[in-house]
């Protein structure tokens, strides 16, 4: 199972001394996160994408380029990137660059992103959404998976002939997660493609989580790609944690009271009750996320968000320290001991490429000599003798 | 005709104790189950009180996170056969705590529920609240009112047409609840409404495999360009 942390980068003004980071800041106070989270044993490292303030992460690929190049085992990925308002292309290309110089050790996570006023300033409309997402993963999916492309939908300029570059790296595609918290569609397209859902589960009572899951579940067997227990299934996490509870609670609460999502609205109790938040010591942290799997199942990914709020690096540091010495060690032995042995880990670049090619080598797309245009004939690549445009879009 | 158990949810947003918001909702509450019982069904009240949800309210609408309290009320909702609806009036509308808590259920719990409507108010002024305040928010929720709305101003107490109006809107409610309307269009009409995945105090659990959004999410497309798409609502 994997743990680790994510992020949504905003810029907070730290509500016990009045500072704001600067964005220079937070960006290299981000980076010192990933880094702990690799020092002190967590697998994954996940960012936010936002186009508004007070938020710093417009450029996922740039920032977790920049990170996997600092470490040596950490996963890098997204929660999440924009399936809306970016052009499917444009991830394709730069998520497959991101693997390319991650050496595999990236994944992404899809989400619509909420925030009305973001759709048309990238041409599109929040009202359309849904169906958005849906189409342009359709295409993403394609254009990793098909060296040549004919695409026409409803939202996008049309495609001939194309070919996203670089290939996917050993032409293996990133794994995918699909995030959502209610929305059927979106796990319907996860099980049916046999990617990742991940429930972020964090503002929400436990019986949201439940149902998508299940019906997730449910899809990804009538898909037939494996029994339903053995589905790809991610969760979000919040915790503040302390060697003894009443410090965690003394300490978290004035963040808690002004956090922009929550902040004057539930107390903090009710909040803990009600949602994952968990402010307490390390046993408590672990006791109620050993809970989740009650009602999810065996899942695959934890991530925990302990940055947010304006608490301080240094604060957060020491979060991330504590999860990594004194609360995910239990978890990893717990929850292995639980998992039925007929669930898969998570997909990482090595099992996938051990599931496509088995022992051989794998495919490395060499492209033939520069044509002047990459519309006529077959294909670009020198392994590919015949025509490989793929349909996509039939009538 | 065949005798009934109905259960009838009076909600209540008086905020004093004695008060006369709650009442007149139980006035309601007692002629209806009179009249039931003349016609030989058997009546279960329940009060929610909304006073009591205060503590869960901030929480509720800054997050739309339900506590306990709130999950009971929306729970005693659900499940009633009827609503009687009682507020104070302040400042020419509807008091906040009461259009606050209708505002945070979700829009499908109350579809086809018979519900009566009162209000009461300092003076006759205010007489219209209920007719084009209150009638407007349930018709949006699309319950199903009763045609006599109850208005209470301080004079009403001391006149016998309150007690006519009051017995005339259970009488109302108790017909509507007696054709089993609420029933018979969650039986047969149901996915007709637009719904939210897990509305309807988490019971609208269906999902429509069929849809053009689901045939899109499994590898298909749209309909052409222009053609409108099943299922995307505006706004």
């Amino acid at each position: 199972m994997q743990f680790g942390i994510f992020s949504v980068s905003d810029i907070t003004r730290d509500p016990t001394t009045g500072v704001t980071p600067s964005e220079a800041e937070r960006i290299d106070a981000t980076v010192q996160m990933a880094l702990k989270a690799e020092e002190v044993g967590l697998d994954v490292f996940a960012i936010g994408e936002h186009h508004n303030p007070p938020f710093f992460s417009s450029s996922p690929t740039t920032l977790l380029a920049h990170i996997a190049a600092l470490t040596k085992r950490l996963i890098v990925t997204t929660s999440t990137t924009l399936i809306t308002t970016n052009d499917p292309v444009r991830i394709a290309e730069e998520y497959a660059m991101l693997q390319h110089l991650s050496k595999g050790r990236m994944d992404l996570m899809l989400g619509r992103g909420n925030t009305a006023p973001v759709y048309p300033w990238f041409g599109q409309d929040i009202r359309q959404g849904l169906p958005l997402a849906l189409e342009h993963y359709n295409l993403l999916h394609s254009l990793w998976r098909e060296d040549v492309v004919d695409w026409e939908g409803h939202f996008r300029t049309p495609l001939q002939g194309f070919t996203s570059v670089p290939r996917p790296l050993d032409d293996v595609p990133p794994f995918v997660w699909h995030g959502s918290i209610r929305t059927p569609e979106i796990a319907e397209q996860a099980a049916f493609y046999g990617d990742g859902f991940f429930a972020n589960h964090i503002f929400w009572p436990k019986e949201h989580t439940q149902r998508m899951v299940e019906f997730y579940r449910q899809r990804f067997e009538h898909y037939g790609h494996g029994s339903a227990k053995q589905a790809i299934v991610g969760l979000g996490g919040q915790t503040y944690i302390a060697k003894n509870s009443q410090d965690a609670k003394r300490e978290f609460r004035p963040y808690f009271d002004e956090a922009p999502v929550y902040g004057n609205g539930p107390t903090m109790e009710q909040f803990t009750d009600m949602t994952p938040l968990t402010v307490g010591s390390p046993q408590e942290v672990i006791d109620k996320t050993l809970g989740f799997r009650d009602y999810v199942g065996d899942y695959q990914r934890q991530l925990f968000l302990v940055d947010h709020a304006g608490l301080p690096i240094g604060t957060v540091l020491d979060q991330i320290e504590l999860l990594g010495s004194e609360v995910v060690p239990v978890l990893r032995r717990e929850f292995d001991a639980l998992r039925d042995p007929e669930v898969p880990d998570a997909p990482t670049h090595a099992s996938l490429v051990k599931a496509k090619y088995g022992d051989a080598a794998p495919r490395q797309p060499r492209p033939n000599a520069n044509r002047g245009d990459n519309v006529t004939g077959g294909s670009p690549y020198q392994d590919t003798e015949t025509a490989g445009a793929g349909v996509v879009e039939g009538d | 005709m065949e005798p009934q158990s109905f259960t009838l949810a009076v909600v209540n947003a008086g905020i004093s104790d004695p008060s006369s918001t709650k009442l007149l909702g139980d006035r309601i509450a007692q002629s209806a189950r009179d009249i039931a019982e003349r016609r030989g069904h058997t009546v279960r009240l329940i009060t929610v009180d909304l006073r009591d949800l205060l503590p869960e309210l901030s929480g509720a609408l800054a997050s739309g996170l339900l506590g306990p309290r709130f999950t009971a009320a929306v729970e005693a909702l659900r499940s009633a056969d009827g609503v009687i609806a009682s507020t104070p009036v302040y400042k020419a509308g509807p008091s906040g705590l009461f259009s606050s808590f209708f505002q945070v259920l979700d829009n499908d719990l109350l579809i086809a529920k018979p519900v009566a409507l009162a209000a009461t108010a300092g003076t006759a002024r205010h007489a219209l609240v209920v007719d084009e305040q209150m009638r407007s928010l349930f018709a949006y929720l699309r319950a199903l009112s009763v045609p006599t709305s109850v208005f209470a101003s301080t004079e009403d107490w001391q006149d016998k047409a309150l007690a006519s109006r009051v017995d005339r809107a259970a009488y109302e409610l108790v017909l509507l609840m007696e054709s089993g309307f609420e029933r018979n269009v969650r039986d047969s009409s149901w996915r007709s409404y637009q719904h939210e995945y897990g509305s309807a105090g988490g019971t609208e659990l269906g999902i429509d495999l069929e849809s053009d959004l689901m045939r899109l999410a499994t590898g298909g497309s749209l309909k052409p360009k222009n053609s409108v798409i099943e299922g995307v609502g505006e706004g």
